[in-house]
């Protein structure tokens, strides 16, 4: 036996970068922008999308119709919760088939596709699986990134998770009703967030009093009605 | 915990340039802002390239770290997550190296050439 190097030079999410783009180009072409929404278990993402949903979103251009992929990695208690808005929700476990992957991947999101009313839709939102981590290293096919970090989890997050917080293109900083209670400093958190990511757009936001929600939904509207970049 | 599929991706695009052959040995570049930890995608990788032609093959991690280059001129090597510039204070900031994650070569094993000349 003798051993003989092989050139191989492939960048290890190739795979999944190649899926990504496909579901990308099926999402173009139904006129469909997409936005994967992330950060921690219990940081608000689900609370969040009800507030902003209820009611309906709307802009100057008139009424967004939206509709949710859920992913977790078992149960639907989110897609439960969201269906009661009468938005389209289609849920994705990563457990059976998947592994129980911590993250949605390209792939995973490509199974789901058929089941989603793209044709419907103008926007869609994908919450993905709770995790500060993995699902920052999967692009599934989004044009944007937002991710919700509350102000409970510490200040310290952004440095701890800077692929998370560099990645994303809105930062919601969620349960600032909290704020008298904790000894948290937003003014820290901010400037971590700045180190991180410097100029990265934010927004306070408390999911349970509504404060800053209707600035989500502008900016979840904004992303529905821009053109797909070419 | 990203590591498992990491690890399966590696392992992948390992067989796919394997050739049917054993492989023996697998260098990959990690780049520092992957997040990445060494040991975790060391023990994803060894169980799941049991039974299959990377068992028992050596995952050789080359951690690259990160650099950064602002408008300013001003280069230097990431030590802590801070992506302003130490010297401007701009953020007109690129990663120049240390956001890889590349599986660069692999080496198989191959039964020598004995036919008759």
């Amino acid at each position: 036996m003798h051993r003989t190097k092989v050139r191989v030079a492939e960048d290890v999410l190739d795979a999944n970068a190649t899926i990504a783009r496909a579901n990308r180009a099926d999402f173009d072409r139904a006129g469909v922008r997409v936005v994967n929404l992330m950060g921690a278990p219990g940081a608000g993402k689900t609370a969040l999308l009800e507030r902003a949903l209820a009611g309906g979103l709307s802009d100057e251009r008139g009424s967004v119709q939206v509709g949710v992929l859920e992913g977790d990695v078992q149960g639907s208690l989110d897609a439960e919760r969201l269906s009661l808005l009468h938005v389209p929700v289609t849920q994705l476990n990563t457990d059976p088939g998947f592994g129980g992957e911590c993250h949605l991947d390209a792939n995973m999101v490509r199974s789901a596709l058929p089941a989603l009313p793209l044709e419907e839709l103008e926007l869609l939102v994908i919450e993905n699986v709770g995790n500060l981590v993995c699902p920052a290293e999967f692009r599934v096919g989004e044009d944007v990134r937002a991710m919700v970090c509350s102000v409970t989890e510490g200040e310290d997050k952004p440095l701890k998770y800077p692929l998370m917080f560099r990645t994303c293109d809105l930062v919601l900083i969620n349960k600032i009703d909290l704020l008298p209670h904790l000894d948290f400093s937003l003014e820290v958190l901010l400037g971590n967030l700045d180190r991180v990511h410097p100029g990265v757009p934010y927004v306070l936001v408390s999911a349970r009093t509504g404060e800053g929600v209707g600035a989500f939904a502008d900016w979840l509207a904004a992303r529905a009605h821009e053109r797909a970049p070419t | 915990m990203h590591e498992h599929a990491l690890a399966r991706s590696i392992l992948d695009a390992a067989i796919r340039h394997s050739g049917g052959h054993r492989v023996a040995q697998i260098d990959v570049a990690v780049g520092a802002l992957r997040q990445v930890v060494p040991d975790s995608l060391a023990f994803h990788f060894e169980i799941l390239a049991r039974e299959t032609p990377c068992a028992g093959a050596r995952l050789e991690q080359h951690l690259r770290p990160a650099r950064l280059r602002c408008a300013c001129g001003e280069e230097w090597e990431l030590a802590e997550p801070s992506f302003r510039c130490p010297r401007c204070d701009g953020a007109q900031v690129r990663v120049t190296d240390g956001e890889q994650l590349l599986v660069e070569s692999i080496e198989i094993e191959e039964a020598p050439c004995i036919a008759p000349r």
